[in-house]
Order: structure tokens, then sequence, then C-alpha cells
């Protein structure tokens, strides 16, 4: 009976990887749920915020031009030189091609941008893998957090943030990109590079009525903190899909492995059965061989 | 019934108020606000502390309180744009040079987490043999 032991042993630790993908597959279902949550619970800062950054750059094109406001009538597009990026990723695998998908989209256009003459490119990294990802491809990465858990908190998220819009204040770097996973539905998510800074007209769109504030203490002060707060309201809730799609993606990959899990032990079940039955029949004709001799 | 003006509360991570209230009253940081309907437009930030609402039509008052935020005022509605943390320069600027050296550290020793990365990636690749060779038996049976 050729292997009939080995197989067996097989079989058992195929179970056992398909209760333990069956239970990640379970525990990403509950977890998306709260993770979809969490990211609709973030709209309403970001639509309100989104509003009044609207509002102010319709009201104050004249009096006070800020950095993080791109000049409007110039190509925001070409010539730059100094491109920071922003790479959200998860901080743990198992979730089929989702930091793949990003991470490659991310390449590609450091790679395009590079061919086009940037020079500098300084990369913050949220999430592990993204970490990993730019070490490996020897990128200059600036700032990093990781071990982010479940939930968002935009505390984690200030700081590595702060780096690259201060080096954007500063005039260091010409542009900051985003790139993170926009969740669709549990089945799509959909990798994405986004410019962030200098905030272009059509993100911010057009206000429904323009008027002006009475700011205090100034407007110069005021401004300065609610675009800031709206970068960062930006980020935040790219990180929130982010980890939603995680969750659903790790749904799907996991439910897949469970699947491919089950037909390989109905598989592994038949060769040994096979070989079992091979073994009997053996040792009948043995037997009957030896009864005949006698 | 008193005039009324729609307030939101909200901070980046939930919706903390939305409804109609009679008179509000927020730590500005040039000093306290009161507002009442109709108040003209006006931008400003606010301290950490309370926010206190008179709800319309009733007696009692909501506390709210704040780590600090923007507030936003148009004639019929009150906006407050609350942080989810304590902020100030310094300790922002704490934060910043902390996720600098986390980058440096994580450049610095490649170790740890790249023997991690790696021995998933080969582990990733032994999983993809494993189902090529599956197939393979599957076709051949």
């Amino acid at each position: 009976m050729a292997g009939g032991k080995e197989i067996r042993t097989k079989i058992k630790s195929v179970q056992n990887t398909k209760k333990i993908t069956k239970a990640m597959e379970m525990v990403a279902a509950s977890k998306m749920r709260k993770a979809q949550e969490r990211m609709r619970a973030a709209r309403p800062y970001s639509e309100k915020i989104r509003r009044l950054a609207a509002n102010l750059a319709a009201a104050n094109s004249t009096e006070f031009h800020h950095p993080f406001l791109a000049k409007s009538g110039t190509a925001v597009e070409g010539g730059q030189k100094r491109i920071g990026l922003i790479v959200v990723t998860t901080d743990k695998g198992l979730c089929g091609g989702l930091n793949t998908n990003v991470l490659r989209l991310a390449m590609n256009n450091m790679r395009q941008w590079e061919k086009d003459g940037a020079g500098d490119i300084r990369v913050t990294c949220i999430g592990n893998k993204g970490l990993g990802f730019m070490q490996r491809l020897g990128a200059k990465v600036v700032s990093h957090v990781g071990h982010l858990g479940d939930t968002p908190h935009l505390e984690k998220l200030i700081g590595p943030i702060k780096v690259m819009i201060d080096a954007f204040e500063k005039g260091e770097i010409d542009a900051v990109h985003l790139a993170y996973t926009r969740f669709i539905n549990t089945m799509k998510q959909e990798p994405q590079v986004e410019q962030l800074l200098p905030l272009t007209g059509e993100r911010l769109g057009t206000p429904e009525s323009s008027w002006d504030y009475l700011y205090e203490p100034e407007a110069k002060v005021v401004i300065e903190e609610l675009l800031v707060r709206y970068v960062e309201a930006l980020i935040y809730q790219a990180v929130a899909e982010n980890m939603a799609s995680e969750q659903s993606a790790r749904m799907v990959a996991m439910k897949s492995a469970t699947d491919n899990a089950g037909n390989v032990i109905k598989e592994l079940q038949l060769i040994y059965n096979k070989a079992r039955q091979a073994a009997i029949t053996k040792e009948i004709s043995e037997i009957v061989g030896g009864a005949a001799a006698v | 019934m008193a005039l009324s003006v729609h307030v939101d509360v909200v901070s980046a991570e939930e919706q903390i108020f939305s409804g109609l209230a009679e008179f509000v009253v927020l730590p500005g940081e040039v000093g306290e606000l009161g507002i009442f309907p109709g108040h003209m437009p006006l931008m400003t930030r606010i301290k950490p502390g309370a926010v206190r609402l008179k709800l319309q039509g009733q007696e009692r008052e909501e506390l709210i309180f704040v780590a600090g935020g923007i507030l936003e005022v148009q004639p019929g509605l009150v906006t407050v744009l609350a942080d989810t943390a304590i902020r100030g320069h310094d300790l922002d600027e704490a934060k910043a040079l902390d996720a600098k050296k986390k980058a440096e550290e994580a450049m610095g020793n490649r170790s740890s987490e790249m023997d991690y990365a790696r021995a998933q990636a080969e582990l990733a690749e032994a999983v993809a043999q494993l189902a090529a060779i599956q197939r393979l038996r599957k076709k051949s049976h």
C-alpha cells in the first residue's frame, strides 16, 4: 500500500488549514461590516470640510493666496520635479492582490514621474506592507506609521502626514500624491493614485454660494489650520477605505482558499481510497495464489 | 417658538451631534463665544473645552466636550469641526519626528520585519506551487 499513511497525514494537515482559512473568513466578514460603518461615519466631516475649503478657495482668491491651493489657470500636471507620495497599504498580508495592486500602481507612477524628469521622490508609508516594498525598491522613505489596528485613528496619522505637509510648505516638494485602495463594494476594490497637493479646483468643486467670513484671530491662521485638517481628512478617508477594502479582500481570498482546501481534501480522499483498495486486492490475490500453490 | 439654528458637531471619525439649538456657547480661541440664530458668517479656531447647546424647545442644555477644532458660523448654520485629539504645534511636531524616526529605524535595521516579509513571500510561493501541482494532478487523472 503505497504511502497510505502519508496521504492520511496530508489530508489531516489540509483539513487543519481549511479550519484556519474558514475562521479567518468569518473574522474578516464581521470586521468588514464594522470597517464599512467607520468609513461611512467619516463622511459627514469630510463633506463639511470640503464645503468649507471650497468656500474659502472661492472667497479668498484675491486677498490671500495659500500655497496649498493650486493657482487657477496654471497647469498642475507636468513640471513636477520633486514629488511626495503617500502610500496607504495594510499591515498584514493574506488579503489577495490588494497590496500588490496598489503598490504596482504606485511603482508605475513613480517610474513615469522619473521619466518625466522628477529627481526627488519621497515616500510616506502608512501600513507595514508598503514599507517593506518601498525598502526593497530603494525609495526614499521619509516617514512611516504601522500597526494601525482595526480602527483608524487620526491621531496616529498626524505625524507622518505632517512630515509631508511641512516639506510641501517649505517648498522642498512640488506636489503630494496619495496612493490607496478605493472601496467600491465587497467584491471590487480599486487601486488609485490621486494628487493631494496642491489642491485642484475640481476636487473641491464649486461652492453653492460664496461669501466672506469674519476671521478670528486672522484669516491666514484659520485658513492654514483648516486646509491642514482638510488634507488630513482626505488621508483619513483613504485609510478608512483601505481598511474596508482589506477586510473585504481578505474575506474573498479566504473563501476561495477554503473552497480550494475542500477540493484538495476530496481529491486526496479519492487517492487514498484507491490506494487502499489496490492494497486489499493485492493481498487477496496473494492469498489466493498461495492457496492454489498448496 | 424661539428662533433656532442648525448645529452640526462632527469629528473626522464620527458625527457627534446634529440638530436645532436656540443658543450655542463655544470656547473660541480669543474668548468665549455665544451664538444666536442669525449670527454673521464667522470662522475661528476653538480651544479644547465644552460646547454648550440650548436645544430647541427644551429646558435642558446639551454639553459636548471637544479637543479643539474649527468653528464655522453662517446665519442659519453652525458647524463645529472637532479634533479627535488635543493638537498643538509642539505635539504635532513630536508626532512628526516620531514618524520620521520610525522610517529611519526601519531603513536602518532591515532584519526583523524584512525577514518576516521574506518568509511570508516564500510561503506564498510554496502555496502557489502546491496549487499548481494539485491542478496538474487533477488533469492527469
